[in-house]
């Protein structure tokens, strides 16, 4: 039986495989990013030898930092990929169908990067794992976030095994439910920030908008980057399908980029007409205090104008162009998440008392940033054995 | 048109109404109804009596709308402090709150102000609020933090605690910290398992008080020095930032 399933599973992969990439500079590329990833989560997993207090720089002022944006930016990718992909399955007739198997396994891939380092930042994740099922707090949006980013996971992983398989109908019903449940975490997750009135520069209901936006802008980058990357380690050229799928997605791309900046724009300006103090402290350390390089250099000028310049001169026809602006995209997106979380918390609450600076010092430790560089591998190591166990599926030839 | 004529006219009866005429009316009405169903379904505290005179300008909660068999509370005379910090080691040793790391449960803020060339050093006890719409307990993934529904003080069940570290960004007072050696979030409980469980009246911070600065007691005993202090027309009372909504139960006021 056991031997049975065990020869029905190697034959699927022996389908599924792409030989081409068999070459001992993907194996010697593979091994390199196992060998980040160990080392990089095994920071993580030293602060349950050493202590969570005693190895990341958070405090009981900035109890978040650098570990939960990176959650945060990972998830929200995640669910981008997700959406664009089962719209694709789910309505067909979009060029972006072409790529959407892919997208299904980067999304899984992406989350998985999520878990990995905010397994690493909780304290206690198998308190987690006991009292989010014998304990639930439905007033939660952490606890809604976590339930439903697991659903989403859960319900990818059987969507993509009924895309190998060949199952196109589970593979569009969990497709769908799983779209569904990361578009739900993803407003859980905007939540968990938005309802704070503690937090004047979360607090507010554009919060959760804004995150489904940048959704919507990293899942593009994410598409176009990740199929372009696809294409190059092969060296092989795009088909045409392709080339119009990735268009596509630069035109979404495009469009999410332009209402991302019309919400940042008009987010920031709400703080200066009024409103709380804390709240308009926190977004001038956005423009004129400890985050303004963050802000300008890297989440406007990385992260928005340069990617909108690339777009225009690419013409929307340059590949390797709009697989750059992608990736832009996506750096300055990993920045306004760090923003946007250290930002909320660098004011002091007690600010006018016990002569506390205006703005906390937080500098993420070397083992937040050796995490990070472990779930930026993990990301990586994914999509290259995606691609090289999984590579005929996503070769689509055309939108089934 | 003319009421008078419209007077002499026939009533039509609501049989001739066109039944999509009927289901637009029924489903007005149950729209009309479901919104506000929702609404209060949808609420998510579960503590809306407790909210005092919200639209007054007393931060006080008004009288009998304390949801709990005792509301426990305390009161600050601000100005009678003289930071000698005892407060803060009574409740470290009876609490048993670690050294380092940003533990405390209770601390002492300061602030020098000059006004007219005269410089007025103010201090201003602080501890967790206790607060009827409490962000920390609404947030917990996992319940290990809650009002205690005997006494209404926000509580910890440590083993419940996966230490995210929702509720230390939640709460607007910076009154949770992480417990290294209990491994969870950790906070002011009144002495809610040391001293009120051995019969004692008041907390450690109380006790050990010099300069009588905190008053402790139940706000739903009307002859409680708490509640005749709140009370009183002449005392002013304030809380710490009462626009984040969530109604705490530790009041400010000068002596």
């Amino acid at each position: 039986m056991a031997n049975k399933a065990l020869s029905e599973i190697t034959g699927l992969l022996n389908q599924t495989q792409d030989t081409r990439l068999a070459t001992p500079t993907v194996n010697l590329i593979s091994v390199l990013l196992l060998i980040t990833v160990v080392l990089g989560l095994s920071c993580g997993v030293a602060s349950f030898i050493f202590g969570h207090e005693a190895i990341y720089n958070n405090t009981r002022e900035v109890p978040w930092g650098m570990l939960i944006a990176t959650y945060a930016f990972w998830a929200i990718t995640s669910t981008g990929l997700c959406i664009y992909a089962a719209i694709s399955h789910l309505f067909g007739g979009t060029r972006m169908g072409i790529v959407s198997n892919r997208m299904v396994w980067m999304s899984i891939v992406c989350i998985i990067g999520a878990f990995a380092t905010i397994g690493v930042e909780i304290a206690s994740p198998h308190r987690m794992i006991i009292y989010n099922v014998l304990s639930p707090n439905p007033t939660s949006n952490i606890w809604w976030m976590g339930t439903l980013y697991g659903l989403a996971v859960g319900c990818m992983i059987v969507e993509f095994f009924g895309i190998l398989t060949g199952m196109a109908r589970i593979a569009v019903i969990l497709g769908t439910a799983g779209a569904i449940a990361e578009v739900l975490a993803n407003s859980c997750l905007g939540g968990v920030f938005a309802t704070l009135p503690g937090r004047p520069y979360w607090y507010g209901g554009q919060l959760p908008i804004y995150f489904l936006t940048a959704a919507f802008l990293s899942g593009a980058a994410a598409t176009i980057f990740f199929n372009w990357l696809a294409y190059k380690i092969r060296r092989q050229e795009m088909s045409e399908a392709v080339h119009n799928g990735l268009k596509s997605a630069g035109k979404a791309m495009t469009l999410v980029l332009v209402l991302y900046t019309v919400a940042t724009f008009w987010r920031l300006i709400m703080y200066f007409v009024g409103g709380e103090e804390l709240g308009r402290i926190a977004a001038a350390a956005l423009i004129n205090g400890p985050l303004s390089l963050n802000f300008w250099g890297l989440e406007i000028g990385i992260g928005l104008i340069l990617p909108l310049l690339l777009i225009i001169l690419s013409r929307m026809n340059n590949m390797g162009m709009l697989a750059l602006a992608g990736l832009l995209i996506l750096v300055g997106q990993f920045v306004a998440r760090y923003d946007l979380v250290v930002a909320g918390l660098l004011v002091p609450t007690n600010l006018g008392w016990d002569n506390v600076p205006t703005y906390l010092a937080y500098v993420p430790s070397k083992y937040e940033f050796g995490v990070i560089i472990g779930s930026i591998s993990l990301v990586f190591f994914g999509f290259l054995m995606g691609e090289r166990v999984f590579g005929t599926v996503f070769d689509q030839k055309e939108h089934h | 048109m003319n009421i008078d004529d419209l007077e002499k006219e026939k009533n039509e009866g609501v049989e001739t109404l066109p039944s999509e005429e009927r289901r637009k009316f029924l489903k007005m009405g149950l729209a009309v109804t479901g919104v506000f169903l929702g609404g209060s379904a949808l609420t998510l505290t579960s503590v809306q009596q407790a909210q005092g005179n919200r639209f007054g300008d007393s931060v006080v909660p008004a009288d009998g709308q304390y949801p709990y068999p005792k509301h426990y509370s305390m009161l600050m005379r601000q100005n009678l402090c003289i930071d000698c910090e005892k407060c803060v080691d009574a409740c470290r040793e009876t609490n048993h709150v670690p050294e380092g790391h940003g533990a405390w449960r209770t601390s002492i803020q300061e602030r020098e102000t000059t006004v007219n060339n005269i410089t007025t050093l103010e201090f201003r006890p602080v501890l967790c609020n206790h607060c009827n719409r409490p962000p920390c307990v609404r947030v917990c993934p996992t319940k290990a933090t809650y009002k205690d529904p005997k006494t209404g003080i926000v509580v910890m069940n440590y083993k419940k605690c996966i230490g995210c570290k929702t509720c230390m960004a939640a709460c607007p007072y910076n009154a949770r910290y992480f417990n290294h050696h209990k491994y969870a979030i950790d906070k002011c409980n009144f002495c809610i398992d040391t001293r009120l469980a051995e019969g004692h009246k008041d907390t450690a911070c109380v006790a050990a008080c010099p300069a009588d600065v905190r008053v402790f007691g139940d706000l739903k005993d009307t002859s409680s020095r708490i509640y005749n202090l709140l009370h009183e027309p002449e005392n002013k009372i304030w809380v710490l930032r009462p626009e984040t909504g969530a109604l705490p139960n530790v009041f400010y006021m000068k002596a």
